[in-house]
C-alpha cells in the first residue's frame, strides 16, 4: 500500500490549491471547500494506510472524538462567534503541532542523533506551535470578554518580551546541541507559551483582526516546518499555503490602518490615546430621532449603510437588514460600504450581512465607494468610528493619520447611530460628529435600525 | 528520518509564492471564509500525528501525545470544513 502515499500527497496538494484558488468567488467557493475536504480525506488515507501504522485503537477513538466536539461546534456556533471560534481553532491546531514535535523530540532524544537540522526545524516548529496556540488561547479570551479586550501594558513590557524570546531561543540552541537534556525541554516549552501570552495581552480588541490573521499565518508556517522535520511534501505545501493566507491578510489590515506590524503587535494602541481624549466639550451635536431618519432615507435617491463592530455587537444585522429590503422596496439604491478592518477579524461583516439575506453584490469595498461618497444622499453609520473618522485625513497630528477611511463626511446628510459620545477604540477625537450636516441616533444600534425600518414599512401603508 | 534536503526548501519556496498569488485573489468579500477553510487545510498535520499514535514501538508518551494531536486536528478539520461552508452557504446574490 506505501505506493499509494507520494500519490496522496500529490493529490491532496492539488486539491488544497484547487480549494484556495475556487475561493476567488462566491459562486465557486463551495466548490473549493469541496476539493479541500477531498484532499483531506486523501491525506489521511495515505497516512493510515502506511506501513508503519500498525494499531488504530487511539487513532480511532480520538478521530471520533474530535469530530464528536467538531460536528456539533460547526453546526450551533453563532454567526456572531465566528471571530472567537477562529481564535480557538488557531489554539487547536497550534497544539497540535507542539505536541507533534514534543513527540518527536522524544523519539530522537538520543546521543546518535539524524541530524542537527530535523532538530532544529522540530525546534522552531515547536516554538510557533506553542507560541500561537497560548496567543490564539488569550485572543479568545479577549474576544469572548473574558479577559479584558484593552491592550494591557506595563512599563519595561519590552525588554520582558525580549528577554523571553531570547532565552526560548536560547535553551532550543542547546538542546539542538544536545538532545538528551530532556530536562531542557519542559522548560522550553513554558517559555514558549509564556512568550506568545505576552504577545497578545498588549494588543487591543480592535486590532484584532491584524492578530489573528497573523496567528494564522504562524500556525501555517509551524505546520510547514513540521513538513521540513518529517520531510513530509504535502505538510510544507498545506502550511506554506496556510502561511502565505495569514500573512496576506494581515498585510490587508496593517495597510487599511496606515500602520506597520511592529506598531501592531508592540503598540499597545488604544491605552495611551485613550487617557489623552476629553475636553473641549462645547461643540454643538444634532441629534435625531428614527422618524426623522427615516423620512430622509425615504425621500434619498441612495444611501450608504457603513457597518461596524458596533453592529456586530448589538446583533443588529437582521435589522439592517429589514431596512435594506424597506429602502429597496421604496426604490432607494442600498449599498454597504464595508472597511477591511471593520469588526473582529477579516470579512467579519461581510459574513454577518450575508447571514441576514444581504445580496452579496450591495457590499462594496472602501476603494470603490469613497469616489461615490459625494453624490450619495444619507450615509448611516451603524456601530463604526474610527473606520470613519476624517481626521484621519485631514488632520496630520491625529493618533490614525493616514489611515484609509470610508469618506461618510463627504455625503449630503450623514446619521450616525451610537450608543454615547464616548471615543472609539483609538481613543481619537472624531470631528465627523460636529459636522453641520451629521445628525446623531442615539440608542441601540438594533433598536434604532428597527425603528427605522419599522417607520419605512408603516410609512408605506404596506406593513408586515 | 531524513536529513537537509534542499528539495524542501524549493517545495516551500513554491507553494508560498503560490499561496500569496491566490490569496491576493480572493474577494475580500469572503476572507472570515478564506480563514476558516485554511485553518481546516492546516489541519493536515494529522498526517504527521498518524503515525505518533499508531507506530510499532510506540512510547506511551508518543501515543499520548499524538492521540491528543489527533483529536485536535479532527476538531479543527471537522468543524473548519463545515463552518466555511455554512458561511459561503449565506452569501447569495440578488434575488437568490
Amino acid at each position: 500500500m506505501d505506493v499509494f502515499v507520494p500519490f496522496a500527497a500529490i493529490a491532496a496538494s492539488a486539491l488544497f490549491i484547487l480549494a484556495l484558488m475556487w475561493m476567488s468567488h462566491p459562486s465557486s467557493a463551495r466548490r473549493g471547500v469541496l476539493a479541500g475536504e477531498a484532499g483531506m480525506a486523501i491525506a489521511i488515507v495515505g497516512a493510515l494506510v502506511h506501513h508503519e501504522v500498525v494499531s488504530y485503537d487511539l487513532i480511532v477513538l480520538a478521530m471520533v472524538a474530535g469530530a464528536g466536539l467538531g460536528i456539533p461546534m460547526a453546526l450551533l456556533m453563532p454567526m456572531t462567534a465566528i471571530p472567537q471560534r477562529t481564535a480557538i481553532s488557531h489554539a487547536f491546531g497550534a497544539l497540535a503541532v507542539g505536541l507533534i514535535g514534543a513527540a518527536e523530540y522524544y523519539k530522537h532524544a538520543q546521543p546518535q542523533f539524524a541530524g542537527t537540522f530535523v532538530l532544529g526545524a522540530l525546534m522552531f516548529e515547536m516554538i510557533l506551535g506553542f507560541l500561537t496556540c497560548a496567543a490564539s488561547v488569550v485572543a479568545f479570551g479577549k474576544l469572548q470578554e473574558l479577559l479584558p479586550s484593552r491592550a494591557v501594558v506595563f512599563p519595561g513590557q519590552r525588554f520582558l518580551n525580549g528577554g523571553i524570546a531570547l532565552a526560548g531561543i536560547g535553551v532550543a540552541a542547546a538542546i539542538v546541541i544536545d538532545p538528551t537534556q530532556t530536562w531542557l525541554f519542559p522548560i522550553f516549552v513554558a517559555l514558549a507559551l509564556v512568550f506568545g501570552i505576552l504577545l497578545v495581552i498588549p494588543i487591543g480588541g480592535a486590532d484584532m483582526p491584524t492578530v489573528i490573521a497573523l496567528l494564522n499565518s504562524y500556525a501555517g508556517l509551524a505546520a510547514s516546518a513540521m513538513g521540513f522535520a518529517l520531510g513530509n511534501k504535502l505538510l510544507i505545501v498545506a502550511g506554506a499555503l496556510d502561511g502565505a493566507s495569514g500573512f496576506i491578510l494581515a498585510v490587508i489590515m496593517c495597510k487599511a490602518m496606515n500602520r506597520s506590524f511592529a506598531n501592531v503587535m508592540f503598540g499597545g494602541f488604544g491605552a495611551a490615546a485613550a487617557a489623552a481624549a476629553g475636553g473641549k466639550d462645547d461643540r454643538v451635536v444634532r441629534s435625531a430621532s428614527a422618524e426623522e431618519a427615516a423620512l430622509q432615507m425615504e425621500n434619498a435617491g441612495s444611501v450608504v449603510v457603513i457597518p461596524g463592530y458596533g453592529m456586530a455587537v448589538s446583533q443588529a444585522q437582521h435589522k439592517v437588514s429589514e431596512l435594506y429590503q424597506a429602502l429597496t422596496k421604496k426604490g432607494v439604491e442600498v449599498k454597504f460600504a464595508i472597511h477591511p478592518v471593520a469588526g473582529r477579524m477579516p470579512g467579519h461583516m461581510n459574513v454577518l450581512l450575508a447571514e441576514a439575506n444581504v445580496p452579496y453584490e450591495q457590499l462594496v469595498e472602501l476603494d470603490d465607494v469613497n469616489p461615490d461618497m459625494p453624490q450619495t444622499d444619507v450615509a448611516l453609520i451603524i456601530g463604526a468610528n474610527d473606520t470613519i473618522n476624517p481626521a484621519a485625513r485631514d488632520d496630520p497630528s491625529s493618533g490614525i493619520a493616514g489611515m484609509p477611511i470610508i469618506e461618510a463626511d463627504r455625503a449630503r446628510s450623514v446619521f450616525i447611530i451610537k450608543r454615547s459620545m464616548s471615543a472609539g477604540f483609538a481613543g481619537v477625537d472624531n470631528p465627523i460628529y460636529f459636522n453641520p450636516n451629521t445628525q446623531m441616533l442615539f440608542g441601540d444600534a438594533k433598536e434604532m435600525v428597527g425603528a427605522i425600518a419599522k417607520e419605512l414599512s408603516g410609512g408605506s401603508g404596506l406593513g408586515h | 528520518m531524513t536529513a537537509f534536503n534542499l528539495d524542501y526548501v524549493f517545495v516551500f519556496v513554491l507553494a508560498a509564492f503560490l499561496g500569496l498569488q491566490l490569496i491576493k485573489k480572493v474577494s475580500p468579500l469572503l476572507h472570515s471564509p478564506l480563514m476558516s477553510l485554511t485553518n481546516a487545510i492546516a489541519a493536515v498535520v494529522i498526517v504527521g500525528a498518524i503515525p505518533i499514535t499508531g507506530e510499532a514501538g510506540a512510547t506511551p508518551l508518543a501515543r499520548t501525545l499524538g492521540t491528543i494531536a489527533v483529536f485536535c486536528a479532527t476538531v479543527n478539520l471537522v468543524s473548519g470544513f463545515m463552518i466555511t461552508d455554512r458561511m459561503l452557504k449565506m452569501f447569495k446574490r440578488r434575488g437568490g
